[in-house]
């Protein structure tokens, strides 16, 4: 590890070694996630002390990524304490909420057993509670006037060490922000607020997770996730406009990139010019764009909708992000922007997007916010602007997957319960056979596909095998009590994960989808009705 | 992170075997890499790894699985065009698996 020359030798030689330890401490050992036995019924295990406290995600070593994004490169820095205190003192006095929640908890318990990573790893540090604790330990001790003058004994506090880091990286990095846990706390306390504050802290000290920064990197200085550069986009956007006209036979069907002056700029997670079997709704968009009439454009700028700024809750790297979306959409002078499938896209579009820019008062003003495709869809299908015919997908009984990011996001459609009912009315208005799984795993108390916020990497697979439990148990009682063969998704995150865990679980990863993958089965071109 | 030794020539891996320097890659590497996972490379694992190679040497990152699959299909037969025909060809699937032997780097991103 290089040596950061600017300290005094002193202060060198300690950090060193506590830096040296920190590194041993961390380094990555790969754990594997064994699966258990599918019965359709999630069970609380008893707690298991430490049972994942080996499972540690990687971190980004890499110089020029770590320089761009502004974070210290060789390592934990010598004067690491120091900077930690002032992160934290930083973020409780710009985020009063994060201070609120450190105060107010009351350790009622409600939390314990609601969190899918306790549920799967039966460790206790994974109760929400215990994870936060980790964080309000140093903040009675260094925040408050009691342990100020008393020192941690006194509040039931902790000393910043080398040990408590290392047990902030850990647990800190199995928590996916889902927020479930919040869905039951009496104070409504966003623990997904507390783990980004966390990790915002561990970036400043040195302690940056590969897997969400490498990605952070890329989406902002190639444009997205992926890294893909503006030639490859073209080349897959190109080769999916051939195959749609060559498959549907309809010469003017177009997937049309970069194009100024169209109505709609659409955004949508790169991994849907990619991977499968997110690539499958990308043909879904097109044809309901094309179908409805209205003109659209991709963006090689905007080229990703995803926004892993918010997992570590990081303002500067939201926003640097967000502005390509922004900038795409004024340049190509559109009239409304439209996000595709991707679960914490649709929240920092509908949640954070108007106040990061200033609103978007400049689209149509029917429009005057980015839409979710969900909504545009379903309003298309109730005008009966979309020829529909179910039986295209008679061969399916539905369920649907809420993702996290999108259930307990904020809203779909500018209506009550949007985001839950519209995916369902386009499931419904394409598809016979819809069947939910049980109403304590979805809808605001979804739980999550076991990977999201920066744990789909596969230095976490262990955590993403156990992390899946509760949704892979409610998947197989319907599929086994309702016949459902077929879950419907609208999140990038949780394509990728549960087309993993599905045959890991022995489930085709065939019964993965996208809910526009279903739209675009059912949809019959070229009959233009309605509008 | 670790080296392998490779006719002669000690080549590093990072933490998940995947190439840090591409310019190492040679088809003596790729055979190692699969033989490491039990996995003896046919004629068929190298059309999807020359293919990537290829793709990758014009774009800069790997082809769309449909890329793939397309010209699979046209190298390879009908029968062979799928996403299924390359999972079982790479278990751990073709985009991670495959660009791992091809000398690619990692796939980042929800994939």
């Amino acid at each position: 590890m290089a040596v950061d020359k600017s300290t005094d030798d002193s202060a060198q030689g300690d950090s060193n070694d506590a830096n040296t330890r920190v590194q041993e401490l961390l380094k990555f050992v790969k754990v594997k996630g064994k699966p258990v036995e599918l019965t359709g019924e999630i069970k609380i295990p008893k707690i298991k002390p430490n049972s994942f406290i080996n499972v540690k995600p990687q971190l980004l070593t890499a110089l020029e990524p770590l320089e761009r994004l502004g974070y210290p490169v060789n390592g934990l820095v010598p004067n690491w304490k120091e900077v930690f205190l002032k992160k934290m003192d930083e973020i409780l006095k710009k985020y009063r909420s994060v201070k609120l929640f450190l105060d107010i908890c009351v350790r009622c318990g409600a939390c314990t057993n609601k969190c899918h990573y306790f549920i799967g790893t039966a460790d206790p540090n994974n109760m929400p509670v215990a994870r936060a604790e980790l964080m309000r330990k140093v903040y009675r001790r260094y925040f408050t006037w009691q342990g100020k003058l008393f020192g941690s004994k006194y509040v039931n506090g902790s000393d910043l060490s080398e040990e408590l880091l290392v047990m902030w990286y850990t647990y800190f990095y199995q928590c996916s922000e889902c927020r479930r846990c919040s869905v039951f706390c009496p104070y409504g306390i966003d623990t997904a607020e507390i783990t980004m504050a966390a990790r915002e802290i561990l970036n400043s000290v040195g302690l940056v997770q590969k897997y969400a920064h490498e990605i952070i990197d890329k989406a902002q200085n190639i444009g997205n996730n992926l890294g893909m550069q503006k030639n490859a986009i073209i080349n897959a956007l190109e080769f999916v406009q051939d195959e749609l006209q060559e498959t549907t036979e309809i010469p003017d069907i177009r997937v049309p990139i970069d194009e100024e002056g169209a109505d709609v700029l659409f955004v949508t997670p790169s991994a849907d010019f990619f991977a499968s079997p997110h690539i499958e709704s990308l043909y879904g968009y097109a044809k309901v764009f094309h179908q409805a009439g209205i003109s659209w454009t991709m963006s090689t700028h905007a080229s990703e909708g995803g926004n892993f700024g918010l997992f570590i809750h990081n303002y500067g790297h939201m926003k640097k992000i967000n502005k390509r979306i922004w900038e795409a959409a004024r340049e190509l002078k559109v009239k409304r922007v439209i996000g595709g499938e991707c679960g914490h896209m649709w929240r920092v579009l509908s949640s954070y997007s108007n106040t990061m820019f200033g609103p978007f008062d400049w689209l149509d003003s029917r429009y005057p916010r980015p839409q979710h495709i969900c909504e545009f869809t379903l309003d298309l299908l109730k005008r009966g602007a979309l020829k529909i015919d179910k039986t295209a997908n008679d061969e399916f009984v539905v369920t649907m997957h809420d993702s996290c990011q999108v259930a307990r996001g904020l809203e779909m459609g500018g209506t009550k319960y949007g985001q839950f009912e519209i995916p369902r009315g386009v499931i419904r208005g394409v598809c016979n056979r819809y069947e939910d799984m049980p109403e304590n795993t979805i809808k605001e108390r979804t739980f999550c596909c076991g990977a999201g916020q920066g744990l789909l990497g596969d230095d976490m697979i262990a955590t993403r095998v156990k992390g899946a439990i509760p949704r892979m148990q409610a998947y197989s009682y319907v599929k086994r009590e309702k016949g459902v063969n077929f879950l419907a998704l609208i999140c990038a995150i949780c394509k990728a994960q549960l087309s993993k865990m599905f045959p890991t679980y022995g489930i085709p990863m065939e019964e993965v989808g996208g809910i526009h993958q279903l739209v675009g089965r059912a949809i019959v071109l070229g009959a233009k009705e309605g509008i | 992170m670790r080296s392998i030794s490779c006719e002669g020539k000690s080549i590093e891996l990072d933490e998940d075997g995947y190439l840090t320097n591409l310019n190492d890659w040679s088809e003596a590497l790729a055979k190692m890499l699969a033989s490491e996972d039990s996995l003896e490379l046919t004629e068929a694992h190298w059309e999807v790894i020359n293919f990537l190679r290829s793709y990758y040497q014009q774009y800069q990152i790997a082809p769309m699985i449909k890329i793939l699959v397309k010209e699979i299909k046209k190298t390879m037969g009908a029968d062979k065009g799928n996403t299924k025909y390359l999972y079982q060809l790479f278990p751990d699937g073709p985009a991670k698996q495959a660009c791992r032997y091809a000398g690619l780097p990692k796939p980042t991103g929800c994939v």
